[in-house]
């Protein structure tokens, strides 16, 4: 685990970020008043089940959306509402996205090779052609592949490798932070491991900061330093990856945690999901603020909340 | 949960499948020699990366194959009891894939799809839905399959079932919609009830829920289950025996505590070691290297073997026997043959498997 020096100033500051979708005469309210920081070097992951804004939240912040409300600062540049030129050109070049569908996000009819410079080309961020094929032909052995790769069509690889291909076009901008939006997630379980492993690598090779979204707890786990809950619009609950995992507070973490399942059949069998229903438990997470537990953890709650929470945890 | 099986009970019986496409880069051979046997009552899963055959194996059962695809060899036993109160079995191989489906789908073998928002129909309602094979298979009046679907409604959980049986497909949740799917599979009281991928759509709070629904009703019903999923913790919830597909054939097999505890496959080694536990705090996980083989091309020897750090000269030559390693477990891999060198399974996965065994005997 990477050791985060937080009195530093963080790579990325959210802070109170709304992302509201209007449809007719209807709102949705997707992302609700959120604050995180991320510093450099670390991987903050997201958490939470589908609707609950994780992936809205990553769009929202490389500003795929125009946020409702809320402040953006990433790496001393103010990205939220309008941004200058040099602000959004800093934004496009040091700040990459990782989709989700290995399948949908490559260009079909462009050779590997052109999609990954692509970004190169456009911020002009190379001297000459030899310099542009040097520094593509570096990061695809990087990500794994091989040279003669480079200039098939993404059609003729299979889905570990054209996430791989995807991790390529991210990082072959030296990028600060890498948005990894349910990165794993469509690929089998033995190829998700080796695309972890190396996402894992290249952070410790480039000191990449990683902002890894994903529903699957067990893989946030593994790979994330720090953890925020996600539910509904709301992060309710965030600490340290131990923090999370060790001490949860907020009931809905808990039963997020309680319905990881487990490898493992004798105990599987046995186990009992804990159920979490905001309405019966008469959770409101418009009138809740963060309260601090540590220095790193805290949790959504309103006070009264907040004192049931930890007595029913033996504080 | 280990008891001897009756061959009275057994209501499926897969010989030697081998089943090929044709495509337009060649013949794909996706089934190569798969052998399964299904009891009343028991749980099977099939477990395998995409493109293994798990799902092909099931269509076929179901009459779905697709159209370039035919079955090349081996036979699909299917015993049931027919219409007039007798047992009953018929090599499903033999039948075209139009009397499957009219004679058995729905109504004997039943199945619940990956993606609860394809599978319904979103032009009618719930209730019409359910009540379509019951009317059809079971020849049941108007009023009487609308009793039967409501009370199947409330049997999946879903609350006010009467205000339910008139909404459409999209008035429903994911997890609610799922529900649904598995009242129009149980409607006909079917013998075998075929999942595949049941839960990978859903939340994970959810998941487990659809899991034991299944499970809660298959222990009234007695019907048999098999599940195709690539998700051991799925397996490990449900099943009495795993299936462990790669390549198109099964490479290992047994009951559950065999294949979790005791595994000797090198594959299913990769497989249970490459799921992140939470309990663990390994830096690194086990990844298996490489890819699945493409099937257009013939396979010599063991299909693994490329990706087997323990593989051995005859693994490239030929491809192993089942051999048998005790109880109900088998394996095929030359690792099995007593002539092989003995090989130990990676560190991690020992230190899970002794960790699992200890937190397995202790609850």
């Amino acid at each position: 685990m990477t050791v985060i020096d937080m009195t530093k100033e963080p790579l990325l500051h959210v802070e109170g970020l709304k992302q509201y979708f209007r449809s007719g005469r209807s709102v949705t309210k997707a992302v609700d008043g959120i604050s995180f920081d991320i510093w450099a070097g670390e991987t903050y992951g997201l958490v939470g089940e589908s609707g609950s804004g994780k992936s809205t939240t990553g769009r929202s912040i490389i500003r795929l959306y125009d946020p409702t409300a809320g402040k953006i600062i990433f790496d001393g540049h103010d990205i939220s509402g309008r941004m200058t030129k040099a602000d959004e050109r800093y934004l496009r070049t040091n700040m990459q996205m990782i989709f989700q569908d290995p399948m949908a996000c490559l260009n079909p009819r462009k050779k590997v090779k052109e999609i990954i410079a692509q970004g190169l080309e456009i911020h002009h961020l190379y001297e000459n052609a030899d310099d542009l094929d040097a520094k593509v032909n570096s990061i695809i052995e990087k990500v794994g592949l091989s040279r003669e790769h480079a200039t098939r069509y993404p059609h003729q690889f299979s889905g570990g490798q054209r996430q791989r291909i995807g991790i390529a076009r991210a990082l072959v901008m030296n990028p600060r932070l890498v948005i990894a939006d349910e990165a794993i997630s469509a690929l089998d379980v033995s190829i998700q491991a080796q695309v972890v492993n190396l996402m894992k690598d290249l952070q410790d090779e480039l000191g990449t900061t990683y902002l890894f979204i994903a529903h699957d707890l067990s893989m946030v786990k593994y790979i994330s330093d720090r953890i925020g809950v996600m539910h509904l619009g709301h992060i309710v609950e965030t600490g340290t990856t131990d923090e999370i995992f060790e001490n949860p507070v907020h009931p809905y973490t808990r039963s997020l945690l309680s319905a990881i399942p487990r490898p493992n059949p004798r105990v599987e069998k046995k186990r009992i999901a804990v159920e979490y229903n905001k309405e019966k438990e008469g959770v409101v997470y418009t009138e809740g603020h963060l309260h601090r537990i540590s220095d790193t953890h805290s949790v959504l709650a309103t006070d009264a909340e907040y004192e049931k929470w930890s007595k029913e945890h033996g504080y | 949960m280990t008891t001897s099986r009756d061959l009275n009970d057994r209501v499926l019986s897969i010989r030697d499948l081998n089943i090929s496409f044709d495509t337009a880069s060649g013949t794909v051979h996706a089934i190569r020699g798969v052998r399964m046997d299904l009891f009343k009552g028991e749980t099977i899963a099939v477990v395998g990366e995409s493109g293994s055959g798990k799902s092909v194996t099931v269509k076929t059962i179901m009459g779905i194959l697709a159209n370039n695809g035919h079955i090349d060899s081996g036979s699909i036993n299917y015993t049931y009891t027919n219409e007039k109160g007798e047992r009953e079995t018929v090599d499903m191989t033999k039948l075209s894939q139009k009397e499957i489906r009219y004679r058995f789908c729905g109504r004997h073998i039943a199945m619940v799809f990956q993606d609860p928002m394809t599978s319904l129909d979103p032009t009618m309602t719930v209730g019409k839905q359910i009540m379509e094979g019951m009317i059809l298979h079971l020849k049941l009046s108007y009023s009487e399959a609308k009793k039967r679907a409501i009370e199947l409604l409330a049997k999946v959980g879903i609350e006010n079932p009467e205000k339910r049986f008139h909404e459409y497909p999209h008035q429903l949740s994911g997890g609610m919609r799922q529900r649904v799917v598995i009242a129009i599979a149980l409607a006909c009281e079917p013998d075998i009830l075929i999942c595949d991928e049941p839960t990978t759509a859903l939340d994970v709070t959810i998941q487990a829920k659809i899991l034991e629904l299944i499970k809660e009703i298959q222990a009234e019903s007695n019907f048999a289950v098999i599940y195709i999923t690539h998700d051991l913790g799925v397996v490990a919830k449900v099943a009495d025996y795993v299936d462990v597909m790669y390549a198109g054939r099964i490479i290992e097999k047994g009951d559950i505590d065999e294949i979790f505890y005791d595994p000797r496959h090198p594959y299913t080694w990769g497989l249970l070691a490459s799921m992140p536990d939470t309990d663990t705090d390994s830096t690194r996980l086990f990844a298996i290297p490489g890819t699945p083989p493409n099937l257009l091309e013939k396979i010599t020897g063991d299909a693994f073997a490329p990706r087997n750090p323990y593989a051995m000269k005859i693994d490239y030559e030929e491809e192993p026997p089942m051999f048998d390693v005790g109880g109900k477990h088998r394996v095929a891999s030359w690792l099995c043959d007593p002539r092989a060198p003995k090989v130990e399974m990676p560190e991690q996965l020992r230190d899970r498997m002794e960790k699992m065994r200890k937190e397995g005997i202790l609850e």
